[in-house]
């Protein structure tokens, strides 16, 4: 049994503590916005937020996860497309094939926690994320036009 | 050029007809509760039509929203939202009204493929159907026209048409396009249709927005792996790791107890499957399920014997086939005041798409469904029935979004093959197929490996009379569509960028050239790898071509130009890029420039890269300037995305792609020995997009091509090696 904070809402699962996040939040709560690539903390498909910071949920055993902290996933990350990343992402039409974007934003709303006005430097050592379509341009474009807006104060953060 | 004139068949409205009555919707065999979860996900789905098309592109509600149906798949190259464009150009619709759907390839069967192909590969998406696409949408306006015109009963030439609304312009009468659909979808089709002149486009060359990008920002895509279907399994895969191997035996009974494990199956006649309640418990179950493999007749190939073969290959004169010739190359080399030679190598590569292969099927005896991410439909549902053992017209494949495709997902259907044989064994369930990356690393259809060599002649101004190309090494279409080879058993694919003309043609002018290709094909599975064969040849052309420049003792640009008095649409490309660069000013201290020019899937692809080589030996690839002539440029905005990602492909390919054989399987397994480029090695990327119109060229693959001899180039500017083996990871670049 774990007990987990996912989203804002608290959820009792029925499952082997062993199983990793990843593949709890994915079959147990239908969470499939979160992806599986590689399943060896690698690729950055499974990025989720566990008390803000960026975590592979590929192999973080959901026995880890204490019910205290709180798990944001991509679908959690804002009510409505409105958190500044996602604007920038549609402002600047980031994704390509799409399934590596979901980890990419929640890898940069880590980032930008805790360093609202990251440089390029600060970009190339927080996202190791694959991307083998190739959007990185756009996704260190779109993480600075997120940044400019945050400042500016335009947009209400989301739920991350 | 103008107006085009084109004939509409009346048969494809007939068709129309009569399967109308049938109830035409992609949702029509799907159990209601999986329409819904296809629908609450997937923005190119499953709009059930129960509003009647006006012809097989074009639905519009009474809300005036516009359906335009997409044949082709969305793998992140941007077709949809271009395709899409040309049907509403010519439309002349409310372009933010429109949204797309998928027809099946079952659908298309059965309408006498009035969708034609849907097949998404060779960057053949736009250019290969925007006559056809652009046509379905004047016809639909012409109809849609004429509904009003009835209604109002003037005759059609008063009317007028913008943004989906019609004017009958003496009276000043409005409607929309919504308001008449219906009426419209009982007219016959016009006999005849104008194409705009490319001058009046609207739509096309404007950089609009994707259609496809809101859900894949807050997790709703639906791709093949995240789907849900009410009482499905899930199920895990091995197969044989070594090529042409078989399974000898596996023993259920030691994972059978294991939670959520329901089966353990046979898969075909090399692998084996256990399917649970979750992938994670089949997963798990699999890893511990003790298998024995018959090996079969290559447990014994490793890339030292499959180099072995490649090096008989450079000088043999067995199975060797002519790709392109003229003047006497022997003479000329002989007459030379100068010859430079060389050989390059290309390793095997796995496409490595984000999302793992994966299918989803339910079987019964008299109906096979599949729901799979696909570059080509048709060949999917071809696989489906095939495995199913039921005719095509009772099975169907659903087409979902891929996360990635670079052409693994097109030729080859054996994920979609498993799954069905998976589900046959457990009738009326639907049952989830998922590759681990493990097993999508072992079981690809690899780019091809070959070497190269090359062997040039200059004379005593530097001038190059002659160049030999001896390419050895393996054929795709030999593996993959015997029946496209020449009628001699050449494959000409494998002269990509090379040819004497056409929409891979070399890009230079030489008085005396041979290329030659001598077929040897090791035993493991190849297949097109976005860019085919281009990626490897334009390394060997373009980089060979500096080597001749140096040895000429002439800049490379300039010796390039020499070559290029009749090849004016390759030589714009790379003046622009050269320019742009600052060609022959400093770059920046201890910074270096390196250039490439290739034609290749109908465009004209330029590029010049700037890089830096620490005394350490780091390569830092600080910025590429790339230009493109693609004819017609649709999208400016997509080609752009298409050209940043291609260099991310085709430089991950450069520094990190290769697939070692050992023991006849392959030795990578995962992203930690398959590494890909992260966001820290991309460079800064400018790209000029210059449409010299009058044809159609492709934008997927093409700048593939330049991403690796640029930057080769300018490592060679920058430390004096060439390199001629490939990853770079294995090169140690210290002066
Ligand atoms: S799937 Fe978790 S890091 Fe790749
Ligand atoms: S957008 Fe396709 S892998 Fe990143």
């Amino acid at each position: 049994m774990a007990k987990l904070k996912i989203n804002g809402k608290r959820v009792d699962i029925d499952v082997d503590g062993a199983t990793p996040l990843l593949w709890v939040l994915r079959e147990q709560l239908g969470l499939t916005g979160t992806k599986y690539s590689c399943g060896i903390g690698l690729c950055g498909a499974c990025t989720v937020l566990i008390n803000g910071e960026a975590v592979r949920a590929c192999i973080v055993p959901v026995s880890s996860v204490k019910a205290s902290q709180e798990v944001i996933t991509i679908e959690g990350l804002s009510a409505d497309n409105n958190h500044p990343l996602q604007q920038a992402w549609k402002e600047l039409d980031v994704p390509q094939c799409g399934y590596c974007q979901s980890g990419m934003i929640m890898s940069a709303a880590a980032l930008l926690k805790t360093n609202p006005k990251p440089s390029d430097a600060d970009i190339d050592a927080q996202l190791t994320n694959i991307c083998r379509c190739g959007t990185f341009n756009r996704v260190r474009r779109g993480i600075h036009l997120a940044a400019q807006s945050n400042r500016k104060g335009t947009h209400k953060r989301g739920g991350a | 050029m103008k107006k085009e004139r084109i004939n509409v068949s009346r048969r494809e409205f007939l068709i129309r007809s009569t399967t109308m009555g049938a109830g035409f919707s992609l949702g029509l065999y799907l159990p209601v509760s999986s329409r819904e979860a296809l629908a609450a996900g997937n923005a190119a789905e499953t709009v059930a039509t129960e509003i009647p098309e006006v012809n097989a592109w074009v639905v519009i509600k009474p809300d005036d929203t516009v359906i335009v149906r997409i044949a082709r798949s969305e793998m992140g190259q941007g077709t949809l939202t271009g395709l899409a464009q040309l049907v509403a150009e010519e439309l002349e619709c409310d372009w933010s009204k429109v949204t797309t759907e998928y027809p099946t390839p079952g659908e298309n069967l059965a309408r006498d493929k009035v969708w034609r192909s849907f097949a998404t590969g060779g960057s053949q998406g736009i250019r290969g159907s925007h006559s056809y696409v652009r046509k379905g949408g004047a016809v639909a306006r012409h109809m849609l026209i004429e509904a009003a015109a009835n209604q109002w009963n003037v005759p059609m030439e008063e009317c007028s048409v913008a943004n989906s609304m019609i004017t009958h312009v003496p009276s000043k009468r409005t409607t929309t396009y919504g308001k008449v659909a219906a009426a419209a979808a009982e007219l016959f089709p016009p006999e005849q249709i104008e194409l705009k002149d490319p001058k009046d486009w609207k739509l096309i060359g404007k950089p609009v927005k994707r259609l496809d990008t809101d859900d894949k920002l807050n997790g709703k895509q639906i791709f093949g792996a995240d789907l849900t279907l009410p009482g499905m399994l899930n199920a895990a895969i091995k197969a044989c790791p070594v090529f042409g191997g078989t399974l000898k035996s596996f023993d259920a009974k030691k994972i059978s107890k294991m939670p959520g494990v329901r089966k353990v199956v046979r898969v075909e006649d090399d692998a084996v499957a256990v399917v649970a309640d979750t992938w994670w418990q089949a997963k798990t179950a699999l890893d511990a399920l003790p298998v024995t493999w018959e090996e079969g007749p290559n447990a014994k190939v490793s890339t030292a014997s499959i180099d072995k073969m490649l090096d008989e290959g450079l000088t043999s004169s067995d199975k060797v086939f002519t790709g392109n010739q003229n003047g006497d190359v022997n003479k000329a080399l002989k007459g030379a005041v100068k010859t430079v030679e060389a050989t390059y190598r290309y390793p095997f590569q796995n496409h490595a798409t984000m999302e793992p292969m994966n299918a989803t099927a339910r079987w019964t005896q008299d109906r096979c469904e599949v729901w799979c991410p696909t570059q080509n439909g048709e060949a999917a549902l071809e696989a489906a029935a095939e495995a199913a053992g039921l005719p095509i017209s009772k099975c169907d494949v659903h087409k979902l979004h891929l996360g990635g495709g670079f052409g693994r997902r097109g030729a080859f259907h054996d994920f979609v093959k498993q799954a069905v044989a998976i589900a046959r064994q457990m009738p009326a369930t639907p049952v989830k197929l998922l590759w681990s990356r493990e097993e999508d690393m072992s079981h690809g259809h690899y780019h091809p490996i070959t070497k190269c060599k090359l062997i040039g002649g200059l004379d005593d101004k530097g001038n190059l009379t002659g160049l030999q190309v001896r390419i050895s090494g393996q054929s795709i279409l030999a593996s993959v569509r015997p029946n496209w080879l020449a009628k001699n058993g050449a494959d000409m694919i494998t002269f990509q960028g090379m040819l004497p003309e056409g929409d891979h043609a070399i890009s230079y002018t030489v008085p005396n050239l041979l290329v030659e290709h001598a077929m040897r094909n090791p035993p493991v599975p190849p297949g097109f790898w976005r860019g085919v064969n281009i990626n490897q040849n334009s390394i060997y052309m373009e980089c060979f071509v500096d080597e001749l420049a140096h040895t000429a003792g002439q800049d490379p640009l300039a010796f390039r130009r020499k070559l290029m008095a009749r090849h004016p649409k390759s030589l714009a490309v790379l003046n622009a890029a050269a320019e742009k660069a600052g060609w022959g000013k400093p770059a920046g201290k201890g910074v270096f420039r390196g250039l490439a020019v290739v034609k290749t899937f109908g465009s004209y692809v330029a590029a010049c890269a700037e890089v830096s080589v620490s005394t350490e030996g780091k390569l830092k690839i600080h910025r590429i300037v790339a230009a493109t002539d693609p004819g017609y440029a649709v999208n400016p905005q997509q080609i752009e995305a298409q050209v940043e990602g291609s260099f991310v492909f085709g430089l991950s390919a450069l520094l990190y792609g290769e697939c070692t054989i050992k023991d006849g399987a392959v030795e990578q397994t995962n992203f930690h020995n398959y590494p890909s480029m992260q966001i820290k090695e991309m460079p800064k990327v400018e790209v000029i997009v210059m449409p010299s119109g009058g044809f159609w060229g492709g934008i997927g693959e093409p700048t593939i091509a330049v991403a690796a001899p640029a930057v080769l180039n300018a490592i060679f500017a920058a430390t004096g090696k060439r390199i001629r083996e490939f990853p770079l990871k294995n090169t140690d670049l210290r002066a």
